[in-house]
Protein backbone atom coordinates (compact mmCIF):
# COMPACT_ATOMS: atom_id res chain seq x y z
CA UNK A 1 0.00 0.00 0.00
CA UNK A 2 2.72 2.45 1.01
CA UNK A 3 4.98 1.29 -1.80
CA UNK A 4 2.19 1.83 -4.33
CA UNK A 5 1.58 5.30 -2.91
CA UNK A 6 5.21 6.27 -3.43
CA UNK A 7 5.24 4.71 -6.91
CA UNK A 8 2.18 6.62 -8.11
CA UNK A 9 3.17 9.85 -6.34
CA UNK A 10 6.53 9.68 -8.12
CA UNK A 11 4.73 9.01 -11.41
CA UNK A 12 2.50 12.08 -10.90
CA UNK A 13 5.38 14.34 -9.85
CA UNK A 14 7.82 13.22 -12.57
CA UNK A 15 5.08 13.62 -15.17
CA UNK A 16 4.51 17.15 -13.87
CA UNK A 17 8.22 17.93 -14.04
CA UNK A 18 8.23 16.56 -17.59
CA UNK A 19 5.52 19.06 -18.58
CA UNK A 20 7.65 21.94 -17.30
CA UNK A 21 10.99 20.67 -18.68
CA UNK A 22 10.11 19.23 -22.11
CA UNK A 23 10.80 21.72 -24.89
CA UNK A 24 8.68 19.84 -27.41
CA UNK A 25 4.92 20.43 -26.80
CA UNK A 26 3.98 16.87 -27.80
CA UNK A 27 6.38 15.38 -25.21
CA UNK A 28 4.96 17.82 -22.64
CA UNK A 29 1.43 16.62 -23.45
CA UNK A 30 2.43 12.98 -23.03
CA UNK A 31 4.15 13.73 -19.70
CA UNK A 32 0.89 15.35 -18.68
CA UNK A 33 -1.01 12.12 -19.49
CA UNK A 34 1.52 10.22 -17.35
CA UNK A 35 1.01 12.67 -14.50
CA UNK A 36 -2.78 12.33 -14.72
CA UNK A 37 -2.51 8.53 -14.70
CA UNK A 38 -0.47 8.71 -11.47
CA UNK A 39 -2.98 11.14 -9.99
CA UNK A 40 -5.90 8.87 -10.93
CA UNK A 41 -4.13 5.96 -9.21
CA UNK A 42 -3.82 8.11 -6.07
CA UNK A 43 -7.57 8.84 -6.26
CA UNK A 44 -8.28 5.11 -6.50
CA UNK A 45 -5.97 4.51 -3.55
CA UNK A 46 -8.18 6.95 -1.62
CA UNK A 47 -11.23 4.75 -2.48
CA UNK A 48 -12.56 7.36 -4.92
CA UNK A 49 -13.14 4.89 -7.75
CA UNK A 50 -15.58 6.99 -9.78
CA UNK A 51 -13.41 10.12 -9.54
CA UNK A 52 -10.29 8.17 -10.53
CA UNK A 53 -12.07 6.74 -13.55
CA UNK A 54 -13.39 10.18 -14.51
CA UNK A 55 -9.87 11.57 -14.16
CA UNK A 56 -8.59 9.04 -16.70
CA UNK A 57 -11.56 9.32 -19.07
CA UNK A 58 -11.99 13.09 -19.05
CA UNK A 59 -8.52 14.46 -18.26
CA UNK A 60 -6.07 11.88 -19.64
CA UNK A 61 -8.46 10.94 -22.44
CA UNK A 62 -10.61 13.80 -23.72
CA UNK A 63 -8.77 16.91 -22.57
CA UNK A 64 -5.28 15.75 -23.50
CA UNK A 65 -6.47 14.53 -26.91
CA UNK A 66 -7.91 18.01 -27.43
CA UNK A 67 -4.54 19.52 -26.48
CA UNK A 68 -2.64 17.20 -28.84
CA UNK A 69 -5.13 17.98 -31.59
CA UNK A 70 -4.56 21.73 -31.19
CA UNK A 71 -0.75 21.26 -30.99
CA UNK A 72 -0.84 19.40 -34.31
CA UNK A 73 -3.34 21.84 -35.86
CA UNK A 74 -1.21 24.87 -35.01
CA UNK A 75 2.07 23.06 -35.73
CA UNK A 76 3.58 24.56 -32.57
CA UNK A 77 7.38 24.68 -32.85
CA UNK A 78 9.80 23.75 -30.08
CA UNK A 79 10.50 26.58 -27.71
CA UNK A 80 13.86 28.13 -28.54
CA UNK A 81 16.35 28.80 -25.76
CA UNK A 82 16.01 32.28 -24.35
CA UNK A 83 18.88 34.69 -24.10
CA UNK A 84 18.57 35.90 -20.49
CA UNK A 85 16.83 33.08 -18.63
CA UNK A 86 18.13 33.95 -15.16
CA UNK A 87 15.57 36.58 -14.19
CA UNK A 88 12.49 34.48 -14.91
CA UNK A 89 14.08 31.29 -13.55
CA UNK A 90 15.14 33.05 -10.34
CA UNK A 91 11.68 34.61 -9.92
CA UNK A 92 9.89 31.33 -10.52
CA UNK A 93 12.31 29.46 -8.25
CA UNK A 94 11.77 31.97 -5.45
CA UNK A 95 7.96 31.82 -5.70
CA UNK A 96 7.90 28.02 -5.86
CA UNK A 97 10.39 27.58 -2.99
CA UNK A 98 8.36 29.97 -0.84
CA UNK A 99 5.21 27.99 -1.62
CA UNK A 100 6.85 24.64 -0.81
CA UNK A 101 8.29 26.01 2.47
CA UNK A 102 4.78 27.19 3.41
CA UNK A 103 3.34 23.74 2.63
CA UNK A 104 5.97 21.99 4.74
CA UNK A 105 5.48 24.46 7.61
CA UNK A 106 1.72 23.97 7.59
CA UNK A 107 2.03 20.17 7.40
CA UNK A 108 4.53 20.11 10.29
CA UNK A 109 2.14 21.92 12.62
CA UNK A 110 0.74 18.56 13.64
CA UNK A 111 -2.94 18.37 14.52
CA UNK A 112 -5.10 15.67 13.00
CA UNK A 113 -3.25 15.50 9.66
CA UNK A 114 -0.74 12.94 10.97
CA UNK A 115 -3.16 10.13 11.77
CA UNK A 116 -3.24 7.01 9.59
CA UNK A 117 -5.87 6.18 6.99
CA UNK A 118 -9.15 5.39 8.82
CA UNK A 119 -10.89 2.17 7.84
CA UNK A 120 -14.10 2.43 5.85
CA UNK A 121 -17.13 0.54 7.15
CA UNK A 122 -17.91 -1.90 4.33
CA UNK A 123 -21.17 -0.89 2.74
CA UNK A 124 -23.86 -3.41 1.82
CA UNK A 125 -23.80 -4.66 -1.79
CA UNK A 126 -25.46 -2.31 -4.27
CA UNK A 127 -24.23 0.75 -2.39
CA UNK A 128 -20.87 1.40 -4.01
CA UNK A 129 -19.44 4.91 -4.27
CA UNK A 130 -20.95 5.29 -7.77
CA UNK A 131 -24.36 4.52 -6.27
CA UNK A 132 -23.91 7.07 -3.46
CA UNK A 133 -22.63 9.79 -5.80
CA UNK A 134 -25.48 9.16 -8.22
CA UNK A 135 -28.01 9.50 -5.39
CA UNK A 136 -26.41 12.77 -4.29
CA UNK A 137 -26.17 14.13 -7.87
CA UNK A 138 -29.81 13.48 -8.75
CA UNK A 139 -31.15 14.05 -5.24
CA UNK A 140 -29.54 16.78 -3.18
CA UNK A 141 -27.60 18.39 -6.02
CA UNK A 142 -30.14 18.19 -8.84
CA UNK A 143 -30.09 21.95 -9.42
CA UNK A 144 -26.28 22.31 -9.84
CA UNK A 145 -26.46 19.43 -12.36
CA UNK A 146 -28.90 21.47 -14.44
CA UNK A 147 -26.68 24.55 -14.15
CA UNK A 148 -23.64 22.55 -15.29
CA UNK A 149 -25.65 21.34 -18.28
CA UNK A 150 -26.39 24.96 -19.23
CA UNK A 151 -22.70 25.80 -18.70
CA UNK A 152 -21.64 23.03 -21.11
CA UNK A 153 -24.14 24.26 -23.69
CA UNK A 154 -22.84 27.84 -23.30
CA UNK A 155 -19.25 26.59 -23.68
CA UNK A 156 -20.16 24.67 -26.85
CA UNK A 157 -21.86 27.71 -28.39
CA UNK A 158 -18.94 29.92 -27.31
CA UNK A 159 -16.38 27.62 -28.91
CA UNK A 160 -18.34 27.52 -32.18
CA UNK A 161 -18.55 31.33 -32.23
CA UNK A 162 -14.86 31.72 -31.38
CA UNK A 163 -13.79 29.26 -34.07
CA UNK A 164 -15.57 31.17 -36.84
CA UNK A 165 -13.28 32.89 -39.30
CA UNK A 166 -15.28 36.14 -39.46
CA UNK A 167 -17.34 37.41 -36.54
CA UNK A 168 -20.55 39.02 -37.73
CA UNK B 1 5.28 3.67 7.78
CA UNK B 2 1.60 4.18 7.47
CA UNK B 3 -0.01 6.54 5.00
CA UNK B 4 -1.28 9.74 6.54
CA UNK B 5 -3.16 12.76 5.28
CA UNK B 6 0.17 14.60 5.24
CA UNK B 7 1.52 12.33 2.49
CA UNK B 8 -1.30 13.17 0.12
CA UNK B 9 -1.28 16.87 1.02
CA UNK B 10 2.45 17.06 0.34
CA UNK B 11 2.12 15.38 -3.07
CA UNK B 12 -0.71 17.76 -3.88
CA UNK B 13 1.32 20.78 -2.79
CA UNK B 14 4.38 19.65 -4.74
CA UNK B 15 2.32 19.06 -7.88
CA UNK B 16 0.75 22.51 -7.48
CA UNK B 17 4.24 24.03 -7.11
CA UNK B 18 5.41 22.26 -10.28
CA UNK B 19 2.41 23.64 -12.17
CA UNK B 20 3.10 27.12 -10.77
CA UNK B 21 6.74 26.91 -11.87
CA UNK B 22 5.59 25.90 -15.35
CA UNK B 23 3.22 28.85 -15.61
CA UNK B 24 6.01 31.22 -14.57
CA UNK B 25 8.87 29.76 -16.62
CA UNK B 26 7.34 28.56 -19.89
CA UNK B 27 6.45 30.91 -22.75
CA UNK B 28 4.36 28.63 -24.96
CA UNK B 29 0.71 29.48 -24.29
CA UNK B 30 -0.41 25.85 -24.76
CA UNK B 31 2.06 24.58 -22.16
CA UNK B 32 1.10 27.34 -19.73
CA UNK B 33 -2.49 26.19 -20.14
CA UNK B 34 -1.45 22.57 -19.47
CA UNK B 35 0.33 23.66 -16.29
CA UNK B 36 -2.85 25.43 -15.18
CA UNK B 37 -4.72 22.14 -15.59
CA UNK B 38 -2.00 20.44 -13.54
CA UNK B 39 -2.56 22.92 -10.69
CA UNK B 40 -6.32 22.31 -10.84
CA UNK B 41 -5.82 18.53 -10.70
CA UNK B 42 -3.44 18.92 -7.74
CA UNK B 43 -6.13 20.85 -5.85
CA UNK B 44 -8.56 17.99 -6.62
CA UNK B 45 -6.24 15.57 -4.84
CA UNK B 46 -6.47 17.67 -1.65
CA UNK B 47 -10.25 17.57 -1.83
CA UNK B 48 -10.40 13.79 -2.22
CA UNK B 49 -7.79 13.25 0.50
CA UNK B 50 -9.74 15.33 3.02
CA UNK B 51 -12.98 13.54 2.16
CA UNK B 52 -11.28 10.15 2.66
CA UNK B 53 -9.71 11.10 6.00
CA UNK B 54 -12.86 12.67 7.49
CA UNK B 55 -15.33 9.82 7.47
CA UNK B 56 -19.06 10.41 7.90
CA UNK B 57 -20.66 7.34 9.53
CA UNK B 58 -17.76 5.16 8.38
CA UNK B 59 -17.97 6.32 4.77
CA UNK B 60 -15.99 9.02 2.94
CA UNK B 61 -17.76 12.38 2.58
CA UNK B 62 -19.26 11.81 -0.86
CA UNK B 63 -20.20 15.48 -1.25
CA UNK B 64 -16.52 16.04 -2.07
CA UNK B 65 -16.77 13.55 -4.93
CA UNK B 66 -19.85 15.34 -6.24
CA UNK B 67 -17.96 18.65 -6.07
CA UNK B 68 -15.08 17.01 -7.95
CA UNK B 69 -17.52 15.81 -10.61
CA UNK B 70 -18.56 19.44 -11.12
CA UNK B 71 -14.95 20.66 -11.10
CA UNK B 72 -13.97 18.17 -13.82
CA UNK B 73 -16.97 19.23 -15.92
CA UNK B 74 -16.13 22.92 -15.57
CA UNK B 75 -12.45 22.17 -16.34
CA UNK B 76 -13.46 20.40 -19.56
CA UNK B 77 -15.59 23.38 -20.62
CA UNK B 78 -12.77 25.75 -19.67
CA UNK B 79 -10.23 23.81 -21.76
CA UNK B 80 -12.53 23.84 -24.79
CA UNK B 81 -13.05 27.61 -24.60
CA UNK B 82 -9.40 28.32 -23.77
CA UNK B 83 -8.12 26.29 -26.72
CA UNK B 84 -10.59 28.05 -29.02
CA UNK B 85 -9.21 31.39 -27.80
CA UNK B 86 -5.64 30.17 -28.42
CA UNK B 87 -6.60 29.11 -31.97
CA UNK B 88 -8.21 32.52 -32.55
CA UNK B 89 -5.06 34.21 -31.22
CA UNK B 90 -2.88 32.06 -33.49
CA UNK B 91 -4.97 33.14 -36.50
CA UNK B 92 -4.20 36.82 -35.91
CA UNK B 93 -0.67 36.65 -34.43
CA UNK B 94 0.75 33.47 -36.03
CA UNK B 95 2.40 32.59 -32.70
CA UNK B 96 1.67 31.00 -29.32
CA UNK B 97 4.64 32.65 -27.61
CA UNK B 98 3.37 34.87 -24.80
CA UNK B 99 6.38 37.22 -25.03
CA UNK B 100 5.34 38.09 -28.59
CA UNK B 101 1.74 38.83 -27.63
CA UNK B 102 2.25 42.15 -25.90
CA UNK B 103 -0.08 44.60 -27.64
CA UNK B 104 -3.75 45.10 -26.88
CA UNK B 105 -4.85 45.41 -30.52
CA UNK B 106 -3.30 44.59 -33.92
Amino acid sequence: MTFLFYLFAALALFGGIGVVVCRNPVSAAFSMVLSFLGLASLFIQLDAYLVGTLQILVYAGAIMVLFLFIIMLLDVPEEEKRRFPFISFAGAGAVVTAFLVLVVLVLNRGGTAGRPLPAIVPSEPGHSDVHRIGELLFGTYWFPVQIVGVLLLAATVGVVVLSKKELK
Amino acid sequence: MELTLNHFLFVSGALFAIGLAGVLVRRNLLIIFMCLELMLAAANLTLVAFSRFNLVEGQPAYDAHVLLFFIITVAAAEVAVGLAIIVALFRTKETTDVTKVNTMKY
